[in-house]
């Protein structure tokens, strides 16, 4: 067994609407920005797996993802295994 | 004979003595149940009240629908029994996949406290049974993640099957089809965003919450109801 880093990215799903991206990108001309369009707010969750591989590790967070750390409704998820420890 | 509410009571649930008192004046017996507990013997009607259940880690709702009564509140709906999900009880049946669709944040970043007009739609659900479709009813919201969604399909489906339960006059957060509350599609599960509660004596402002009360404690009352949990 090895423990593994994970970093999982939730978004709001395309079509969702995400009033708090839209909301920075309505402020970014205030800085003097305009060349920055898009702008989607999520959440980055990081967590340490103990498991046998990193597929395993990845298993693990994506299905800890499809029950509770996204609500599939409204959020997609980015898992990403970042380091054997 | 009265019935028996049982009101859900999470860690940072904040409304569970309101909905007992409202409920009390209308009659009923309260009974409030800790969300460790398993069981709901004995109990004919289900509020998940309002608050800030396990502090909103995370969604609102995301935790509490993993706490152990949950699993009495699933046989519960699953044998007909009528619940209600006021405002972060809404967001807990919502995560706990007992309603469809999910609430966000309200499309204008406010927190928003303030009376609402409301409209009854549906009149075969455990809220509004017996209510005539179109009533107005004043009654208060008091909330920042309560813009209703859900995809196309699903809004579709809510219309066309009577499960939108009540809709705001005026639209204050940005709901889908100005929804503020719906059933699930046997009419005995119910989340809403306002608070009835809140609504439920002259002191308050407005008694019309207890228009919702009053049905929810009739379909309780109903032989069979709750025969079942």
């Amino acid at each position: 067994m090895a423990v593994f880093e994970v970093l999982v990215e939730v978004t709001l799903r395309p079509g969702i609407a995400d009033p708090q991206g839209a909301t920075v990108e309505r402020s970014l001309p205030l800085l003097g920005v305009r060349s920055v369009s898009g702008v989607r707010v999520g959440k980055a969750i990081r967590l340490r797996v103990d498991a046998a591989g990193e597929a395993e590790a990845h298993r693990v967070v994506v299905d800890l993802c499809a029950r509770f750390l996204t609500n599939p409704v409204i959020e997609d998820a980015t898992v990403t295994v970042l380091t054997a420890g | 004979m009265a019935a028996t509410v049982g009101i859900v009571v999470f860690p940072g649930s904040n409304c569970e003595h309101d909905v007992a008192e409202a409920v009390t004046g209308l009659g009923a017996t309260a009974r409030l149940v800790f969300h460790k507990e398993n069981c709901l013997d004995g109990v004919d009607a289900v509020v998940l009240p309002g608050g800030f259940a396990h502090g909103d880690y995370l969604r609102p709702g995301a935790i509490a629908r993993f706490s152990p009564v949950m699993a009495a509140v699933e046989r519960f709906a699953a044998a007909g029994g009528p619940i209600v999900g006021i405002c972060n009880g809404f967001q807990v049946l919502c995560e706990a996949g007992l309603l469809p669709g999910a609430l966000q944040k309200n499309r204008g970043l406010a927190f928003l406290c303030q009376e609402v007009e409301l409209v009854t739609v549906s009149s075969r659900c455990c809220l509004t049974d017996g209510v005539p479709a179109t009533t107005r009813l004043r009654v208060p919201i008091n909330h920042f993640e309560g813009c209703y969604t859900a995809s196309d399909v699903v809004l579709a489906a809510l219309e066309e099957r009577d499960q939108v339960v009540v809709r705001y006059a005026t639209n204050p957060n940005g709901s889908a089809n100005d929804i503020a509350g719906v059933s699930n599609e046997a009419g005995n599960v119910v989340g809403l965003m306002p608070h009835p509660e809140r609504a439920s004596h002259e002191m308050l402002g407005s008694e019309d919450g207890n228009v919702l009360l009053a049905a929810l404690l009739r379909t309780a009352s109903r032989p069979g109801a709750a025969a079942l949990a």
